[in-house]
């Protein structure tokens, strides 16, 4: 069924720290290996080794150049300095979500339980339509199987028994070096996303299209203007004793 | 948007099939309807044959055509689930139309079916406008002129098609004439209006919003340095199509001449000309229009900017 849940019991999304993202693309990695023997599988590759390669990934990672910002600085002096910014772009498991409503098989459903987003492959025409309805371009479609395919919050691990409890978490979130990604029930305030979420300012993409996104986003923090201009290294002090005491005398005379 | 050649089809054709179906529909209930065996039968076998050939024609861009039925069940939500189910609601009034037209002795009333018969078709119409006045992130689809354009040019290009049936055919429709230069003329006006809409405006995301910074500040610049990708992938295939301004304004150009002016011209000549000439000129009339309606289709999806492509470089959508 294409209608929406009134509600969901829980909201499972992701968080995604745009300060600590160094765009390394492992989350990218991760998410194609886990996914193309997933819920979805395969992730089709066209011309995989050669020009004009095309396929179907779920995670995409951007790179910005941010100014004006005051993340870019705190006093006005380097308020025209700018900053890179990574960018991990992929379903946002939306509360409201057209591409859901639009859909005229009802292959696209929300998930009354946790919030997910996912696409029926058996029921799925491939008319392309729910695509269109994302703003986020988070739904690619498979041209080989001829069917819509999109991010599955890895629903098939996070309640996965065969794996270690610590290891139920979405397949970039495990994999993320720098810790920028956290998964996590954004409907339960006391939870850890929504305290980091509360704590950092976390924000929606696009919120004037009205898809109220479960997933939050954390802006890049405020650059310290304190840290001092010049940083000498520390002169070496003379060792005490043995050869190298002795060469210090020596040379020192 | 990428410009489907299925798409552009079935909306123009099916378009043109169900303004046809309207116009001779309305004809029927102020009793102006000519009846004529040969010219019903041609008048009801284009309209079907043009919604046909366009609803099969929209199930080839489909990864699985064979499961299209399925797209009957989400009429609650979709929109083009809707326009499925009334598009093949609309075959019993056309069909019952078509016999109460072409075979007065059966005593079906012609009146009745011809106000059914526009109402539903009209309703199918509006329901293939709304799949993309519903779109959110494509700010050319999503704005009040959709719906009236789609309207407009299914009953322009449909009644100029009926004209010509009845030229060729040697049938007499009093006004259907000077209802055709009206309908040209509405025609252009409300495309005239969507295309001066959608070159003042754009739509509410900028890349700010869209990677959530414009929440931090009110002067936050955001430029695109680098894709995640360096060949195109489906999204940008997809919503990523832009056509160049020059070449737009000239096909608009065209679109103007070829889908409006030109068939008016034609067309409000034949009103002057004896009955024998007006078929020479309608006839063209009509292919001249299509021709141009079909550049006016290309130029709306052409023309239509997905809001991802925010994140991708362009500064609007
Ligand atoms: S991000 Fe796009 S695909 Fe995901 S739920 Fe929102 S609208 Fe749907
Ligand atoms: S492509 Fe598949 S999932 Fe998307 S709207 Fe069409 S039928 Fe639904
Ligand atoms: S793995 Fe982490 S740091 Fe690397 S691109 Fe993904 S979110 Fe950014």
């Amino acid at each position: 069924m294409t209608s929406l849940p009134a509600k969901t019991e829980k909201k499972l999304g992701l968080v995604i720290d745009l300060d600590t993202c160094v765009g390394c693309q492992a989350c990218v990695t991760n998410c194609k290996q886990w996914n193309t023997g997933g819920h979805m599988a395969p992730l089709t590759d066209l011309n995989a080794y050669a020009a004009e390669a095309d396929g179907v990934w779920f995670n995409r990672v951007h790179t910005y150049e941010v100014t004006g910002s005051t993340a870019c600085g705190a006093s006005p002096a380097r308020n025209s300095s700018s900053r890179t910014m990574h960018f991990p772009r992929s379903c946002l498991h939306c509360e409201k979500p057209d591409c859901v409503t639009v859909c005229p098989t009802g292959a696209s459903y929300k998930r009354e339980s946790d919030g997910i987003v996912l696409v029926n492959e058996d029921k799925c025409i491939g008319c392309k339509l729910c695509s269109w309805a994302c703003p986020y371009g988070a739904r690619e479609f498979d041209v080989f199987e001829g069917v819509m395919k999109k991010c599955t919050l890895c629903v098939d691990r996070i309640y996965n028994e065969n794996l270690a409890e610590e290891d139920r978490v979405p397949a970039c979130v495990l994999t993320c070096p720098t810790s920028a990604r956290h998964f996590g029930d954004l409907g339960d305030p006391n939870s850890n996303v929504s305290k980091l979420v509360a704590a950092r300012g976390g924000v929606d993409l696009m919120p004037e299209m009205g898809y109220a996104p479960t997933n939050k986003y954390l802006p890049p923090r405020a650059r310290k203007d304190t840290a001092p201009a010049a940083m000498p290294a520390p002169e070496l002090a003379p060792a005490p004793g043995g050869f190298l005491g002795w060469v210090d005398k020596l040379l020192s005379r | 948007m990428h410009p489907a050649f299925s798409v552009i089809f079935f909306t123009t054709a099916s378009g043109a099939g169900y303004g046809l179906l309207t116009v001779a529909g309305v004809l029927a209930v102020l009793g102006l309807l000519p009846q004529n065996v040969w010219f019903a039968l041609a008048c009801s076998f284009t309209a079907l044959a043009l919604i046909t050939a366009g609803l099969l024609s929209s199930t080839f861009h489909l990864g699985h055509p064979e499961r299209a039925w399925r797209a009957f069940s989400q009429w609650r939500t979709s929109w083009l689930s809707r326009e499925g189910v009334l598009a093949l609601i609309t075959y019993i009034p056309a069909l019952g139309f078509a016999v109460a037209w072409a075979f007065p002795q059966t005593h079906v009333p012609l009146a009745a079916l011809g106000a059914l018969v526009a109402v539903f078709s009209m309703l199918t119409v509006f329901t293939t406008a709304m799949i993309y006045r519903s779109l959110k992130p494509i700010h050319a689809w999503h704005n009040k002129w959709v719906v009236p354009c789609y309207i407009v040019l299914s009953l322009m290009t449909g009644s100029v098609i009926l004209l010509a049936l009845s030229a060729g055919l040697g049938v007499t429709v009093k006004f259907l004439a000077a209802a055709c230069g009206v309908l040209l003329a509405a025609g252009l006006t409300v495309k005239w209006l969507y295309w001066s809409f959608i070159d003042e405006t754009a739509g509410p995301a900028t890349p700010a919003s869209a990677t959530g910074l414009a929440a931090t500040g009110p002067d936050v610049q955001v430029r695109s340095v680098e894709w995640p990708h360096t060949e195109a992938n489906y999204v940008m295939k997809e919503m990523g199509f832009a056509i160049a301004r020059k070449h737009a304004g000239r096909l608009r150009n065209i679109a103007i001449w070829l889908g409006f002016l030109v068939p008016a011209v034609l067309i409000e000549t034949t009103i002057l000309l004896p009955q024998l000439f007006s078929g020479l000129l309608a006839v063209p009339a009509a292919m001249v229009m299509a021709a141009g309606v079909v550049v006016e289709r290309w130029l709306f999806f052409a023309e239509a900017k997905h809001a991802v492509t925010l994140y991708y470089g362009a500064q609007k959508a």
